[in-house]
C-alpha cells in the first residue's frame, strides 16, 4: 500500500477501464455552469466518473461540493440557470449531455431511475400513493393494473401494499415515504439508479433498513447505483467506489476500503479523520483537559456544589391527542424517566424521532410542564420556581437548537442578536456589553468584525458558532443541545464539537446533548441515556453503552451507524 | 362529511339571523319617510299615508316590524313593496338574470384567468409573462365604471359587436359583454395569484421527481404542478361568487341589466326595507352556499384537509 501511494499520483483514476467491460455511464471533464445574478458560476469543473453494469459507485462531498448536481446533470435534471457547459456525459456510450427533452423523457424512469432526498417533500401530497406509481409505470410503457402497481411497493418493502396503495402520502411515515420513492425509482427496472442521499432524513435504523433492502433489491436487478452521500462511512460500507468531490472538483477516486484507510488529497484526509461514524473516541484533547482541572479543583469544588447539577425523576409527560367531539386519547411522550447529570460534565439523550428525547430538553429549559415528577436544577425543584426565579433559572441554562437558519432572528445582526440576552437581564452597560459581545466572538473563533453582519451572510457551521456565543453569553452553568450539530456538514460539525468541548474545559459547562445522531455521541459524551418510545431504555457511560449494550434496541441503533463495522488502521482513527 | 356539511348548514341560521337583523335596522333608522317619497311633490291626504302606513306596518315599532318580517319569510310570503309587486315575483324576475351574468364571468375568469396564469407562471420573465403582468396591472388600477363605459363605447357603440345595453332580454349572450367587464378584476387577480402559484410549485421537489420518473412534460404540468396550484385559486373563486352575485350594481347599472344590483339600488333609494331585506338574505345563502362548495372543493383538490375529525 506504501508503494502504491507513492507511485499514484493525488488522483487515483479507476482502473475499472482496464478489464474491457464498458461502463454504464461514464462522466468525461464534465464542467456545469449556473447563471445567477452575479454573473456565471461554475459548479463542477473536470468531473470524472465511471459506473459499470452493476456497480455501486458512490459521491462523497459536502454540501456546495457539487456532487448533487453532477447527479442531476446525468438524469437531465439541471435548474433552468444551470448547463453543462463543457465535458461528456456517456449512457452506454451515447453522449446525454446535450440530449433533446424528448430523448431524456424515454431515459428517465426507464433507463436512469432516481430516488430523491427528502422523503417529505418529494411526494405529491395530493395525489394517492398508488397513483404515483401507476403513473410512473404508465409513462414508461409498463403494465400498470392495481396489481403491478401492489407487486412494486410491496418489492420495496411495504407492507400490506394493495391497501397502501390506496392512501395519501401524509398517511404515510417518513421510512414508508422513503420506501415509496424507492419503488417508484425502481418500477420500471432502470439499468442506472441515482440516490441523492436517499436515508440522510431518516433514522439511523431505519436508514439501515431502507439501505440493506435498497442493496438487495439492485443486486438482484443488476442495477447500477449512483449513491450520492455527505457520510463517507456510509459511502463506504455501500459502494464498490467512491468518488470525493471538493468545490467542483473530483479530487479522489477509487475503491472504497483501499480510499477510507490510504486518503491521498488532504481534503480525504480530513474527511476520514472526522467522520464521525469512523471515529470511535471521545474528542480527548478537551476530555484530558477537563479531567486535570477537575482533579486540581475537585475538592474545592465537591464541598460547595451539588455533584449532580441536574436530577431527573421520574418525569412524565402526557399529551391528549383529540379525537374530535370531546374525545381524546392519553399519550406519554414521556414516561417515566429518569437521571442525573454530574457538573461538567456531557451526557446524551439519544432515540429516533418520537422516543421523547426532544420533550425532555423542553422540560429541562420549563418550555413545557411536566405531567408528573420532578426536575431538581442545583438541588431546587424547578416546578416551585415563580416568574422572578424562572428568569434567573434561565439565566443559568441555556439552549442552542438544531436549525441556526432558523434560530437566529434574521431582522437582527450579530451584535444585537448575541448583546440580546445580557440586555434583557440588565447586564452592564452598553459598554461593557459591547466588550463582552467582542469575547464571545473570540471564544467561538469568529472575527469581531462578524458583529456588523446578518444571520444570512453567514455559513451553517459560522451561524451555529453565533447560537453557542449567544448561549454563553449569560454565563450558564449548562447548556442544552437539541440536535445543535445535525444540520451541519462532517467538516463543520467537527469543528463546533470540538469548540463546545473546548468550551466545556475551560469554563466548565454542563452540555445535555439531544442527538440522534449515536456517532456524535460517542465523540462528546461522557453518558448515555437511550430512550425509546418515551421510556429510558438503557444508560451507562458513553464506553460501556458503546461496547457493551445492554438491551436489543441499543444494539440496534449501534449498529445501524453507517461504516460502523468498517476496520480502520488506528492512525486514521 | 355528511356531518360537516350538516353543521356547516346549521351556521347558516345565526348568520342569517345577523344579517339580516342589521340590516333591517338600518333601513329602518334610514332618514326620511318612504311614504312621502313615493308621491313625490303631490302631498297624499292623511287618510291614505295612515293606510299605507298600517299596510306596510311602519307604524308599527322595529322589533314589531322585524317579527312580522320574519314571520313572512317562514311562511313563504313575501309581501308587496311599495309599488304593489310582490317582492316574490321580484326576486324570481331578477335572481336568474344576476345568476346568469356572474356565472358568465366567473367562467371567464376562472378559464381564462387560470390559463393565462399558467403560462405566465411556467414561462416566468418571458415577454408573455412581462406583457400579460403589466396588463393585470392596469385592469386592476382602472375602476369599473371607466372600463364598463369604454367598453360599451368601442364594443357596443363603435364596433357593433354586441348591445349597448341590455334591457329586458337578458340572454347569454347580451350579458357576454358586462360579463367580461365584471369579471376582468377579478380575472386579472386570478391570474396573479395562479402565476404566483405555479412559479412556486414549479419548483417543488415532487415536481422534479415526477420528471425524473420520466413523464411527459405536459403531464407534469397537468397532474403536478396545476392541480397543487389551483388550492388558493379555487378558494379566491368561491369567495369572488358571493361578490359577482352582490357587486354587479355598476356593471348592472351601466348595461341596464334587470338584476339584482339594479333592483337593490332602486330599493335602496325608496327606503324599502322588505325588498332589501330579501334580496340580502337571498344574497346571504348565496354567500354561504358558496363558501361551503369551496371547502369541500378544497378538501378534494388538497387530501391532507379533512373535515371529519
Amino acid at each position: 500500500m506504501k508503494e502504491k501511494a507513492m507511485t499514484t499520483p493525488e488522483i487515483r483514476i479507476d482502473e475499472a477501464d482496464t478489464t474491457g467491460v464498458r461502463p454504464l455511464l461514464e462522466i468525461r471533464d464534465l464542467a456545469i455552469t449556473f447563471k445567477t445574478g452575479s454573473g456565471e458560476v461554475q459548479a463542477v469543473r473536470n468531473a470524472h466518473l465511471t459506473i459499470l453494469p452493476g456497480e455501486t459507485v458512490a459521491i462523497v462531498g459536502e454540501s456546495g461540493s457539487g456532487k448533487s448536481t453532477t447527479a442531476l446533470a446525468a438524469i437531465g435534471l439541471l435548474p433552468t440557470n444551470g448547463k453543462v457547459s463543457a465535458g461528456q456525459i456517456l449512457l452506454d456510450g451515447e453522449d446525454i449531455a446535450h440530449a433533446s427533452e424528448r430523448r431524456m423523457i424515454e431515459l428517465r424512469g426507464n433507463t436512469i431511475g432516481m430516488v430523491p432526498q427528502d422523503p417529505m417533500s418529494n411526494l405529491n401530497p395530493v395525489w394517492k400513493i398508488g397513483y404515483q406509481v401507476r403513473e410512473t409505470l404508465r409513462a414508461n410503457g409498463k403494465p400498470s393494473g392495481p396489481a403491478d402497481v401492489a407487486k412494486v411497493l410491496s418489492e420495496a418493502g411495504l407492507p400490506d401494499a394493495h391497501r397502501r396503495a390506496n392512501q395519501y402520502p401524509h398517511e404515510f411515515s417518513g421510512g414508508m415515504r422513503q420506501r415509496a420513492l424507492i419503488a417508484i425509482g425502481l418500477s420500471c427496472q432502470p439499468r442506472l439508479l441515482i440516490a441523492d442521499e436517499p436515508t440522510s432524513a431518516l433514522d439511523v435504523t431505519v436508514q439501515r433498513q431502507i439501505l440493506d433492502h435498497l442493496e438487495t433489491m439492485t443486486s438482484e436487478l443488476g442495477t447500477s447505483v449512483l449513491l450520492i452521500t455527505h457520510d463517507l462511512g456510509l459511502a463506504a460500507e455501500r459502494a464498490d467506489k467512491v468518488v470525493v468531490m471538493y468545490r467542483g472538483q473530483v479530487v479522489e477516486a477509487g475503491p472504497s476500503l483501499e480510499l477510507l484507510q490510504d486518503p491521498q488529497h488532504p481534503y480525504t484526509k480530513r474527511l476520514v479523520e472526522s467522520a464521525p461514524s469512523l471515529a470511535s473516541r471521545r474528542i480527548q484533547a478537551a476530555k484530558e483537559q477537563g479531567v486535570e482541572a477537575a482533579d486540581l479543583l475537585a475538592p474545592a469544588t465537591e464541598v460547595q456544589a451539588n455533584d449532580h447539577i441536574l436530577q431527573i425523576q421520574d418525569l412524565r409527560k402526557v399529551y391528549k391527542l383529540r379525537q374530535g367531539l370531546g374525545k381524546s386519547t392519553d399519550f406519554a411522550a414521556v414516561d417515566g424517566v429518569s437521571f442525573n447529570v454530574k457538573r461538567g460534565t456531557t451526557t446524551a439523550i439519544v432515540g429516533e424521532s418520537g422516543s421523547g428525547k426532544s420533550t425532555v430538553a423542553k422540560m429541562v429549559l420549563q418550555l413545557e410542564k411536566p405531567t408528573d415528577g420532578k426536575i431538581l436544577f442545583d438541588g431546587v425543584d424547578t416546578s416551585l420556581l415563580r416568574s422572578a426565579d424562572l428568569f434567573k433559572f434561565r439565566r443559568r441554562v441555556q439552549p442552542i437548537f438544531q436549525d441556526p437558519y432558523g434560530s437566529l432572528d434574521p431582522m437582527y445582526n450579530i451584535y444585537r442578536t448575541i448583546e440580546e440576552p445580557l440586555r434583557v437581564h440588565k447586564i452592564g452597560n452598553t459598554a461593557s456589553r459591547e466588550k463582552k459581545v467582542r469575547e464571545l466572538l473570540d471564544q467561538v473563533a469568529l472575527p469581531q468584525s462578524t458583529m456588523q453582519r446578518y444571520p444570512n451572510e453567514l455559513s451553517g457551521g459560522q451561524r451555529q458558532r453565533i447560537a453557542i456565543a449567544r448561549a454563553l453569553a449569560l454565563d450558564p452553568e449548562v447548556i442544552i443541545c437539541d440536535e445543535a450539530v445535525s444540520a451541519l456538514d462532517v467538516l463543520v460539525q467537527a469543528q463546533v464539537l470540538n469548540l463546545l468541548a473546548d468550551l466545556q474545559s475551560n469554563l466548565g459547562l454542563t452540555y445535555l446533548f439531544i442527538t440522534h445522531d449515536l456517532a456524535v455521541v460517542r465523540q462528546i459524551a461522557d453518558h448515555v441515556c437511550v430512550m425509546e418510545q418515551g421510556q429510558l431504555v438503557e444508560t451507562g457511560s458513553t464506553d460501556d453503552v458503546f461496547d457493551s449494550p445492554q438491551q436489543d434496541y441499543t444494539k440496534a441503533l449501534l449498529n445501524a451507524i453507517p461504516g460502523a463495522r468498517l476496520m480502520l488502521p488506528p492512525e486514521v482513527a | 362529511m355528511v356531518r360537516y356539511i350538516l353543521r356547516r348548514l346549521l351556521q347558516v341560521i345565526p348568520v342569517f339571523l345577523g344579517t339580516t337583523l342589521l340590516v333591517y335596522y338600518m333601513v329602518f333608522a334610514l332618514p326620511g319617510d318612504p311614504i312621502s317619497a313615493l308621491f313625490g311633490d303631490r302631498q297624499p291626504p292623511q287618510s291614505v299615508i295612515d293606510t299605507l302606513r298600517s299596510q306596510y306596518h311602519l307604524d308599527q315599532p322595529f322589533w314589531v316590524q322585524y317579527g312580522i318580517f320574519l314571520q313572512n319569510l317562514f311562511t313563504f310570503n313575501l309581501g308587496n313593496d311599495f309599488t304593489g309587486q310582490p317582492i316574490a315575483a321580484t326576486l324570481a324576475r331578477v335572481f336568474p338574470v344576476t345568476a346568469m351574468l356572474a356565472v358568465e364571468a366567473l367562467i371567464i375568469q376562472a378559464v381564462f384567468g387560470v390559463a393565462f396564469g399558467v403560462f405566465a407562471g411556467l414561462r416566468r420573465g418571458s415577454w408573455f409573462d412581462s406583457t400579460v403582468l403589466v396588463a393585470s396591472l392596469v385592469v386592476i388600477a382602472v375602476p369599473t365604471f371607466v372600463l364598463g363605459f369604454v367598453f360599451q363605447l368601442v364594443f357596443g357603440v363603435q364596433l357593433g359587436w354586441a348591445k349597448p345595453t341590455v334591457g329586458a332580454n337578458a340572454d347569454w349572450g347580451n350579458l357576454l359583454l358586462p360579463a367580461v367587464v365584471l369579471g376582468l378584476v377579478s380575472f386579472a387577480y386570478v391570474l396573479r395569484l395562479t402565476r404566483a402559484s405555479v412559479s412556486e410549485s414549479m419548483n417543488a421537489d415532487y415536481v422534479r421527481t415526477a420528471t425524473a420518473k420520466g413523464l411527459s412534460r405536459p403531464r407534469v404540468v397537468l397532474a403536478h404542478i396545476l392541480r397543487n396550484s389551483l388550492i388558493p385559486v379555487v378558494t379566491y373563486l368561491g369567495a369572488n361568487l358571493g361578490g359577482l352575485m352582490g357587486g354587479a350594481i355598476v356593471t348592472e347599472g351601466i348595461f341596464n341589466v334587470p338584476g339584482v344590483g339594479n333592483k337593490l339600488y332602486q330599493a335602496v333609494l325608496r327606503s324599502e326595507g322588505p325588498t332589501i331585506v330579501s334580496i340580502v338574505s337571498v344574497l346571504v345563502l348565496v354567500f354561504v352556499v358558496a363558501n361551503l362548495i369551496v371547502d369541500l372543493l378544497y378538501a378534494w383538490l388538497d387530501p391532507r384537509i379533512r373535515y371529519d375529525q
